[in-house]
């Protein structure tokens, strides 16, 4: 199991460091000497220092880019993540489940996040007797132990002011909750209001030949809620999921079965949150759970499978001898003319011995960032069924480098008021048998947002 | 500096100034104290020194003051245990406290300190816990008594910690149950032996509903730990998968990867027509699928193990080609495995797609990425003939953007598709040769080498261009010494008349001028072929070379399916062993892949169930680094130098002998008993027709019921068996058996190539056994072995080796090596084998030896259902070797006195007694200690048994 966490700044200074088991630090990693010597003799403790070093001088301080996110230094394997320039590492020198130690350290980074924000140096400074408390109750001999906020939140607190001691009940009630079967949710909960919020976020994936031929396309979609409901409902989530439709449909009319089953999509696969009921979802098909508290991420899908491309890219790019680059890219919207897209980004990779550009645009602003080596071009909103376009002169440097441009994709960034999966919401019901409030009393919001993944056209 | 006071003391001095502060009244000053202490243990500065101090801040009320005392403890308490003990009494009095958090922290703090004298204090403490009313504590409680076993392993088997444990598995609340399975599983791992996590199908039903309600960390180790039971059955083998495929759907990737590692062991036990097995095939493709659309460092073990996946079971991704495309902006470790992924899943059907994307990869930045991507076209051109064309035009299209690496490994990949193709694509030459200045590496150096002396006689200047490259040869690296030594000779082969010079230069510069033995040694071997017999030097130097395989760098079968055992572990992601860079105890137990049912018999009856692990017990493998083998691991595998002086028999028979009579008597008997009990035990009719006899098998065997009974008289030699099973020797399956033939014995073996490498360099060399056995010649094996093909070999035995005694006595222990590897099985002989043709006593002799030998060496047994009269018997045994010396008739049944001699020099007699209408047969066997001349003693054996 997890042998240690350790916690870097961007320069390799340590913020944090959780030792949790003897065995790393010991033999072999002695021989990697700090590049940061301290004079001061250090005994005993030093031992443990070795892992800490290690991992500094062989990956933070390396000099090539970081090969893999798994390093082995003297039989200890150290798994790394990265938050914008702070570094965790979790250290072991066991076969551990590798998989589990990096979702453990994203669950680590959520959970740093939900109490104190952004994950900084200055954020983890200034929290660091609560870092160390967090981890003190996360992780137990390095086996990840109960890491819900929610549930945290119950009796780590940020003052840490808890010292008056609680009553007997409140204590069972914080220790149910952290071992038991609803380790998200608390009881007791109240709002004078109950309502909920549903987000349908996709991001649309593409990757497109410069002929227009589809040669990957697929929709990452979250189902994200904001729930404020009172005491511990039970909650079913219904879509149009082929299967799903496709059963009812034979259940019930043929002729209702027709109409859904032009709407319903195909879902390739899904996960969910740990609070939905899995086994009903292989059987039954169907969503049921108790939902946590606020924020959370319900479910996360995927589909391949009749997607809608908001836009379609079309790029030219000639080459007019060898000093200059003539290029047109022309972008067609592609869905009911009544919506609008917004933020939309084109983004179009030029030379490195571009001397100069010259743009012309029909919408929107165009400009030549030579920091990005890119034409960078931003129109605010587009309804659909609209095209535009812009082109480009290039002028090169004439150069002696053998190698040729290696025409990077050209990219695009936008958002849609859909779902290009074509995922709808059909219902989501709520129901609390012990308070008196029914599904038609919870106020419930659905908002549909399509982004751009990676939606790239090759030229 | 002061933005963050905590961290930015930095002079030792201050140690007074924290001292002060912690002895301070007032408790906020304390706290404060107490954090600016473990801020600088945190950046490595000692503060040791402070130990008491800060000890003394225990005793407070203040959770969050307590916790940080303890995480003080912790660090520090290993280099003062004397005052660590100073704790000891606010620990045993926090773990009665009645808030259960404060419980539970106690027990988890006194767990971590690894001091002797605080463990002590611990266990009445952890004992109360573990019984705790609160599930908080107990959970914590269980993972204590991992730690506790961690520090004194002794000590917890003593307090009978590991049977409160396993009661926690019963636990009513799952999170209890989670920790307690991933503490024993743990423990488990440094008892290889024990049979601590006891698993049978009730503790396997209550982990399965566990599993449905513990949060994701608990599903994670209940399913790592479910990994390692073996189903009864198939139906249970279903019935688990059925429970544990709701968690493909799981958010967490490491509840899918858990959940896909026991679904992909349990899998092998369905048979494959089940409807079940295909469902379960299409379900794992979609949750691998997700998991690319993690985040980075997840996709990278994902993809690693992905790879595994696909080499067990291609069937399950080969739709997916798509989704491994590389992106643009993928870290280049989630590129690099991709491309990998993708070649395994190249076939026809895709190559399009796939080529397409591997040009488009050869130009990008990353010089490792674009070398393998250019790789990868030269692997789909060997995969999928079909493109073999297309690939070929696209390397040449990447040769021409000159860029120097790209060229390099193009050419480097070439070489392999005119191995592949030889005679089809040698037209880009010529686009090659203009390309020889610009390589600097000696692999494709050695490529271009190897290419001009393969087509010498097509290329005009093939003689200029190896000319040039031997100016520099002795700053060249090995590997293109080598190749441009080979490639002259070639040329010198095929173009004689103008290279003379060339060639007398090369080999001078290799014999005279190199001090690397490999490129001498070739050097002169070349010299004297060419010197000595230029025809055979053609024959040796041109030779026709064999094909090479599809697929490269796959993981060796047996690896694969420890690898498989492994998934979403370190294992799995580095491709090794956990043995291989775990020390210590953990993880060198060797995880497989139960048996497959893929014949459908096993569910049939038990009956033909215990008769298939029988059939599979013989071919016993040696351990690999077994004790007895220390000396045969010390051995030169190489073939026994005819030239050299025979190993002198004398004194090593005489050891052999003395050992024998040591404590060989007692295995003779057992051996005479077993040996009854395995060839006769059942009645040979009822045995299905496809059960393999036992090796040692019996003398049913012998007398090979019914028609050969006329037949010309051959010793007796069972049929062949498997000794060395492919899954456990990197693909080379050897099956052989032992015969005697025209007074020799030898050893025949089938040695078969299940592996997608060439195998060839066979040696073979035994261990000291009990009758002297060893190879009398080199194995021979002259041709190289290709994948699927298998090789006959009879190798002649001679018994002058070293002696050892063996148990059981026939066993005989051989290590084969081959260009992979070595590996070590054990198979035993018949010992009809050793029996001697010139077994036959004088009757007189007979006689009296008879009598003289003591009825301690006498054994008696029964052959059953043996339908043969005693004259076709006693033909029959003679033709191996068992001679019948007299026949007697008393009362309607015929007695036979027979004698056999065995190659060490000792008799057996035995007295075949056969009944007319009678199946069974009586033998009366008499071990006889004759004396030879050599001196050496010898029992008389049961060799008897076996023969009745």
């Amino acid at each position: 199991m997890i042998g240690g966490l350790f916690i870097y700044n961007h320069k390799g200074e340590v913020l944090i460091s959780r030792v949790y088991r003897d065995d790393i630090g010991e033999a072999g990693l002695k021989a990697e000497q700090p590049i940061i010597s301290r004079s001061v003799p250090k005994p005993v403790s030093c031992l443990k220092r070795n892992a800490v070093d290690a991992f500094r001088v062989n990956v933070i301080h390396a000099r090539q880019q970081v090969r893999s996110p798994v390093t082995n230094i003297a039989r200890t394997s150290f798994f790394h993540v990265k938050r914008s320039n702070i570094w965790l590492a979790a250290v072991t020198k066991q076969n551990v489940n590798a998989t589990m130690v990096f979702e453990f350290l994203y669950k680590m980074c959520d959970v740093m996040s939900a109490y104190f924000g952004k994950i900084s140096e200055e954020n983890v400074k200034n929290n660091f007797v609560l870092i160390y408390e967090l981890l003190d109750e996360i992780l137990d001999f390095g086996y990840p132990q109960n890491s819900e906020t929610g549930a945290l939140k119950t009796f780590i607190t940020q003052q840490g002011i808890k010292s008056q001691v609680p009553t007997k009940e409140e204590q069972s009630q914080i220790t149910s909750q952290v071992t038991g079967q609803i380790g998200w949710r608390r009881e007791g909960i109240k709002y004078r209001r109950n309502e909920l919020f549903l987000d349908v976020l996709e991001s649309v994936n593409l990757l497109m030949s410069p002929q227009g031929q589809v040669l990957s396309a697929h929709v990452s979609g979250r189902v994200v809620m904001k729930s404020y409901l009172s005491g511990m409902p039970e909650c079913k989530f219904g879509m149009n999921d082929k299967i799903v439709i496709d059963k009812q449909g034979k259940g019930g009319g043929s002729e209702e079965a027709a109409k859904s089953g032009k709407q319903s999509i195909a879902i390739d696969d899904c996960t969910f949150h740990q609070c939905v009921r899995l086994s009903k979802f292989d059987s039954e098909r169907s969503i049921s759970f108790i939902p946590p508290d606020g924020d959370y991420e319900l479910m996360r899908y995927r589909t391949t499978k009749d997607i809608i491309l908001p836009f379609r890219v079309i790029p030219l790019v000639r080459e007019v001898g060898r000093t200059k680059l003539e290029v047109k890219v022309v972008i067609k919207s592609n869905f009911k003319s009544s919506l609008l897209a917004q933020k939309i980004e084109v983004r179009i990779p030029t030379p490195l011995n571009t001397s100069g550009v010259q743009l012309i645009c029909m919408k929107g602003k165009a400009k030549y960032k030579a920091s990005e080596n890119a034409i960078v071009w931003k129109i605010k909103r587009m309804a659909g069924m609209k095209e535009s376009q812009i082109s480009a002169e290039i002028e090169l440097l004439p150069t002696n480098d053998k190698k040729k441009w290696a025409r990077p994709p050209i990219s695009m960034n936008f958002e849609v008021p859909f779902a290009p999966s074509g995922l709808k919401v059909r219902y989501l019901k709520v129901f609390e048998p012990k308070l008196n409030y029914s599904d038609h009393d919870v106020i419930k919001w659905v908002r549909y947002i399509g982004r751009s993944g990676i939606y790239e056209t090759r030229c | 500096m002061c933005d963050f006071p905590f961290f930015s003391l930095v002079c030792t001095g201050e140690i007074f100034e924290l001292k002060a502060e912690l002895n301070s009244d007032k408790k906020e000053k304390k706290k404060e104290a107490v954090k600016k202490v473990i801020a600088s243990m945190t950046v490595g500065k000692d503060v040791s020194a402070l130990f008491p101090d800060v000890v003394n801040c225990m005793q407070t009320d203040n959770l969050e003051l307590k916790k940080l005392v303890y995480l003080y403890l912790m660090n520090y308490a290993k280099s003062q245990p004397d005052m660590a003990i100073m704790a000891v009494n606010t620990f045993v009095k926090d773990c009665e406290d009645p808030n259960p958090l404060i419980r539970a922290l106690a027990v988890r703090t006194m767990g971590c300190i690894r001091v002797d004298k605080i463990t002590e204090y611990l266990c009445e403490p952890l004992r109360k816990c573990l019984k705790d009313e609160d599930p908080y504590v107990r959970k914590t409680a269980a993972v204590c008594v991992a730690k506790l076993h961690d520090i004194n392993a002794q000590l917890v088997e003593d307090q009978g910690f590991l049977d409160t444990l396993k009661d926690l598995i019963s636990d009513s609340n799952p999170m209890v149950v989670a920790n307690a399975v991933a503490a024993l599983s743990e423990i488990a791992e440094s008892h290889p032996n024990s049979n601590l996590l006891d698993l049978n199908p009730q503790t396997i039903n209550k982990l399965l509903t566990a599993l449905n309600e513990c949060t994701e960390w608990g599903q994670i180790f209940i399913l790592d730990c479910l990994a390692n039971y073996t189903p009864r059955d198939d139906r249970e083998s279903q019935s688990i998968c059925e429970r544990v495929t709701p968690r493909l759907s799981h958010a967490n990737s490491a509840v899918v990867l858990s959940a896909v590692k026991v679904l992909m062991k349990f899998m092998e036990m369905l048979p494959k027509d089940l409807d079940y097995y295909g469902t379960l095939l299409k379900k794992l493709a979609p949750p691998l699928v997700t998991l690319l659309s993690a985040e980075p460092e997840l996709q990278y073990v994902a993809l690693r193990n992905i790879n595994l996946i696909v080499q067990r079971r291609p069937e399950i991704l080969k739709h997916e080609m798509k989704v491994f495309f590389v992106k643009y902006n993928d870290p280049i470790y989630v590129k690099l495995e991709k491309l990998d992924i993708m070649i395994r899943l190249a076939s026809q059907a895709n190559i399009a797609q796939v080529l397409a994307e591997l040009k488009e990869y050869a130009t990008e930045v990353d010089v490792d990425f674009v070398r393998k991507a250019v790789r990868a076209i030269g692997r789909c051109a060997i995969k999928v003939e079909q493109s073999a064309e297309r690939c070929v035009s696209t390397l040449l299209d990447l040769i021409q953007t000159k860029v120097n690496y790209v060229v390099q490994e193009a050419i480097v990949v070439i070489k392999d598709i005119f191995r592949k193709y030889p005679n089809k694509y040698e037209s880009v030459i010529a686009t090659l040769c203009e390309n020889l200045d610009s390589l600097d590496e000696p692999e494709a150096r050695a490529a271009m080498i190897w290419i001009v002396g393969e087509y010498a006689e097509r290329i005009d200047n093939a003689d200029e261009l190896l000319e040039s490259f031997l100016e520099g040869f002795h700053d060249e690296s090995t590997q293109v010494q080598l190749q441009l030594l080979t490639a002259i000779v070639k040329l010198f082969l095929k173009k004689p008349t103008e290279t003379q010079e060339l060639v007398q230069q090369v080999l001078s510069l290799a014999t005279q001028d190199s001090d690397n033995p490999d490129l001498r040694d070739r050097g002169y071997i070349y010299w004297r072929l060419l010197s000595t017999d230029p025809v055979a030097a053609k024959e040796v130097v041109l030779a026709e070379k064999p094909l090479i395989s599809e697929e490269t760098d796959l993981i060796e079968p047996t690896l694969l399916e420890e690898l498989i055992c492994h998934i979403g572990t370190l294992a799995s992601v580095y491709h090794k062993p956990p043995s291989a860079f775990v020390e210590g105890s953990r993880g060198v137990q060797h995880k497989r892949l139960p048996g497959s049912a893929g014949s459908g018999e096993s569910a049939d009856s038990p009956d033909t169930g215990s008769a298939a692990g029988v059939s599979e017990a013989p071919p016993a493998v040696i351990p690999s680094q077994g004790d007895l083998l220390g000396d045969l691991l010390n051995l030169d595998l190489t073939p026994p130098t005819t030239s050299g002086p025979p190993p002198a028999p004398s004194s090593g028979m005489q050891m052999g002998a003395m050992d024998l009579l040591g404590g060989g008597l007692d295995s003779l008997v057992g051996l005479l008993h077993a040996a009854m009990g395995a060839g006769f035990g059942a009645p040979p009719t009822a045995m299905p027709a496809s059960f393999p006899p036992p090796v040692s098998g019996g003398l049913d065997d012998l007398f090979d019921l019914g028609g050969s009974v006329g037949m010309p008289m051959g010793a007796y030699s069972p049929p062949k068996s498997i000794w060395l099973p492919a899954m456990k020797a990197k693909g080379l399956e050897i099956s052989g058996t032992f015969a005697r033939r025209a007074g020799v014995i030898q050893m025949e073996m089938t040695l078969t190539n299940k592996a997608m490498s060439i195998m060839t360099d066979f040696a073979i060399q035994f261990n000291r056994n009990s009758f002297g056995l060893a190879p009398a010649g080199p194995l021979q094996v002259l041709t190289p072995v290709g994948p699927n093909q298998s090789i006959e070999v009879a190798l002649p035995l001679s018994t002058v080796g070293p002696v050892m005694k063996m148990e059981p006595l026939t066993n005989l222990q051989v290590a084969v090596k081959n260009n992979i590897d070595v590996f070590y099985f054990s198979s035993q002989y018949p010992i009809s084998m050793l029996f001697v043709e010139d077994g036959k006593m004088e009757r007189q002799v007979f006689l009296a030896t008879w009598k003289d030998i003591p009825n301690d060496n006498e054994a008696q047994f029964q052959i059953k259902d043996c339908h043969l009269n005693s004259d076709a018997a006693s033909s029959k045994l003679q033709g191996s070797n068992v001679f019948t010396i007299a026949k007697r008739t008393v009362e309607g049944q015929d007695m036979l006195y027979q004698s056999m001699k065995l190659t060490n020099g000792i008799w057996v007699l035995a007295e075949l007694r056969v009944q007319a209408g009678n199946p069974n047969y009586t033998v009366m066997s008499r071990l006889v200690f004759v004396l030879t001349c050599s001196g050496a003693n010898h029992k008389d054996y049961k060799t008897e048994s076996r023969e009745v």
